[in-house]
């Protein structure tokens, strides 16, 4: 390889790295859904919507920088993943019908009403925030004078990445130390078990789809100083999400974390070397490769190496 | 009575056009005919054998293109959409088929919209094959007006429903609603369930091929954002079954008038555009958490929430109406 190639490889991998990171966080929201309800959330991507456009307006009429309104707009969807769970998604648990997708279905339906609204409202539009530091860029040769290559580092990018590193962080230490965190696995891992345990299984219902729109919501913040926004990005990434939580292995923390890099760097690989508009058939070659030859995603490699959960 | 109502309804039907409607009006009935055609090959997969598809743009799609590409690259007449979209969707359902029948439940439905938006993002790339985001165009419509198509999408959806009809009362039938309940019970009282739904997967394919081929020749015009659409084809779909009801002969048909006639009332309305999508969302919500099983599957509670009390009148009326849950 010549230094160009090495270049535009090493600078891609950066950049799919970056990605990863923050697809992790939007993955983990919907593993932890998925690993405790046991449904699909398809709204996953338009709740991330929500808090793009609660960040933007913040940013817009307040002039409040969108790593701040991370503390305002991830609150914010927790109450609204919380009272999703409580008065939509329990109603129709309990309800007989044919089909049980009924409850994917149902998610459906709040996706399209979600995105529709913001679409009726805010029209269709692209915006994106102008913050200043969203042009800026650290570069390999400010620091290396003499360097055979030229990497650059994307300030906002960084950020985000370090933000949502430290999110996860927050929620790892919340899901394996404290009683509630505990009281979540436990239902994720058997809900008769918990139940017979003492656990509040709704509440930790409640709490865990608030737990994932909070986290999705923050991914939104950190998302929209490197993104445009517009009311149907939603569907996309709530794709990227189902396939991350597909190729790490249901309800798996950890899982999520490695499937989010992996999709981040393949997708940019895609994008350097195929072309732009081939990343979502990536996404899903992975996708399908995942749910045919590795079942139970990264977790169950994982497991059998008996690192952890 | 019961048994000759599909005759009597489909021989309204064929009368219609002697009414001398507005061509408006026709081109209503004309979508509200291929949203059934789609809806009941839809239920055939999603309803009797319970494998819910989030992808059927993607049959829908190719059926279009069959149509689209041999116009457009051989010079045939896009009339020979129709059968060569039979061949063509049928081998691709039967490939499919052998990835995503394998998945259960949340997974196949999820599996399905993958392939469904592979597909989309394949027919935007490929341009040389599919003229890109371009769309085609036909440019052949001599002797085809509004009554002629009306005539055709009308012989095609009597013939779903008569197949659909044929498969659902016969052994097939009770095969795929045995897996739809419980599929491992199937599978160890000897019914080859992979074998069994790959049949409905390809009859549903191929009947929703069909309507894309006939979808061309309507439109005269397709690109990929239109054709391959999830949430404008893939989600109505399910919605028309949804709203009209799960596992019943005529329930895509009613789910298909209310829907349809929701849109075209709402974009009547200047000033609402994304609204009707708005409305359809609430509608899905309002009626999976009140009506499971769609107007038709749920017409007893339905007649309850409305405080009917007279039942014998409303059985009656539900009985020569053929509502009611259909499964055996």
């Amino acid at each position: 390889m010549t230094a160009p190639q090495v270049e535009v490889l090493l600078q891609t991998l950066i950049a799919g790295l970056l990605l990863g990171g923050l697809y992790a966080l939007i993955g983990i929201g919907m593993t932890l859904i998925m690993g405790v309800m046991k449904i699909i959330n398809l709204a996953h991507g338009e709740l991330m919507m929500v808090a793009m456009f609660i960040a933007y307006w913040l940013f817009t009429l307040l002039q409040i920088d969108p790593y701040v309104s991370v503390f305002i707009a991830a609150p914010v969807l927790f109450v609204i993943g919380v009272l999703l769970q409580k008065f939509l998604i329990t109603p129709v648990l309990k309800v007989d019908s044919i089909l049980p997708e009924n409850q994917v279905i149902l998610t459906v339906g709040i996706g399209m009403v979600l995105s529709n609204l913001a679409t009726l409202l805010f029209k269709s539009d692209y915006r994106s925030v102008s913050v200043e530091y969203a042009s800026q860029a650290w570069y390999l040769t400010d620091y290396w004078k003499d360097a055979p290559i030229e990497l650059s580092l994307s300030f906002a990018w960084a950020v985000s990445f370090l933000i949502a590193l430290v999110i996860t962080a927050v929620l790892w230490f919340f899901l394996t130390k404290t009683d509630t965190g505990k009281s979540v696995r436990a239902t994720a891992q058997d809900l008769h078990a918990a139940l017979l345990m003492g656990v509040n299984v709704n509440r930790m219902r409640m709490l865990s789809f608030g737990i994932g729109a909070g986290l999705v919501g923050a991914a939104g913040c950190l998302f929209i100083p490197i993104y445009y926004l517009y009311p149907a990005l939603g569907g996309q990434f709530t794709l990227i999400a189902f396939v991350i939580t597909i190729l790490g292995g249901l309800g798996s923390t950890v899982g999520a974390i490695i499937g989010g890099v992996i999709l981040g760097i393949f997708e940019s690989m895609t994008a350097t070397y195929v072309g732009m508009g081939w990343a979502p058939v990536g996404r899903f070659v992975i996708f399908v490769a995942a749910l045919i030859f590795l079942p139970g995603g990264v977790a169950s490699l994982l497991r059998k190496r008996r690192v952890g959960k | 009575m019961k048994r000759s109502l599909p005759l009597i309804i489909l021989g309204l039907l064929g009368l219609t056009p002697l009414l001398g409607l507005s061509s408006y009006i026709m081109h209503i009935l004309i979508i509200f005919i291929m949203w059934s055609v789609i809806g009941m090959s839809w239920n055939l997969l999603g309803g009797y054998c319970g494998q819910v598809s989030f992808g059927h743009a993607a049959f829908f799609g190719l059926g279009a293109y069959t149509a689209g590409i041999l116009y457009h690259h051989a010079g045939m007449s896009s009339w020979w959409g129709l059968p060569f979209s039979i061949v063509f969707v049928a081998g691709f359902s039967l490939v499919i088929g052998f990835i995503v029948l394998r998945l259960r439940g949340p997974y196949f439905a999820l599996a399905t919209l993958a392939m469904g938006e592979v597909l989309r993002v394949s027919a935007e790339n490929l341009t040389w094959l599919t003229q890109g985001d371009m769309g085609i165009m036909l440019q052949q419509r001599t002797w085809v007006g509004k009554v002629q198509y009306y005539y055709i999408i009308l012989g095609i959806a009597a013939l779903t429903f008569f197949l659909v009809k044929k498969v659902i009362e016969s052994k097939l039938g009770y095969y795929f609603v045995a897996i739809r309940e419980d599929q491992d019970a199937a599978e160890s009282l000897g019914i080859n369930t992979t074998f069994y739904k790959t049949i409905a997967l390809c009859l549903s394919a191929v009947l929703t091929g069909v309507a894309g081929a006939f979808y061309t020749n309507y439109m005269g015009y397709i690109d990929p954002k239109v054709v391959f659409a999830l949430h404008d084809i893939s989600i109505v779909t399910i919605m028309v079954v949804m709203v009209g009801g799960v596992a019943t002969y005529w329930g895509p048909a009613v789910g298909a008038v209310i829907m349809i006639l929701l849109a075209e009332v709402v974009r009547s309305i200047p000033k609402l555009g994304a609204a009707h999508h708005t409305l359809f969302g609430v509608l899905l919500i309002v009626i999976i958490i009140f009506l499971p099983n769609g107007i038709t599957g749920d017409f007893g509670r339905l007649k309850k929430m409305f405080g009917l009390r007279n039942g014998a009148d409303v059985d009656k009326l539900k009985r020569l109406l053929g509502f009611g849950r259909s499964s055996s």
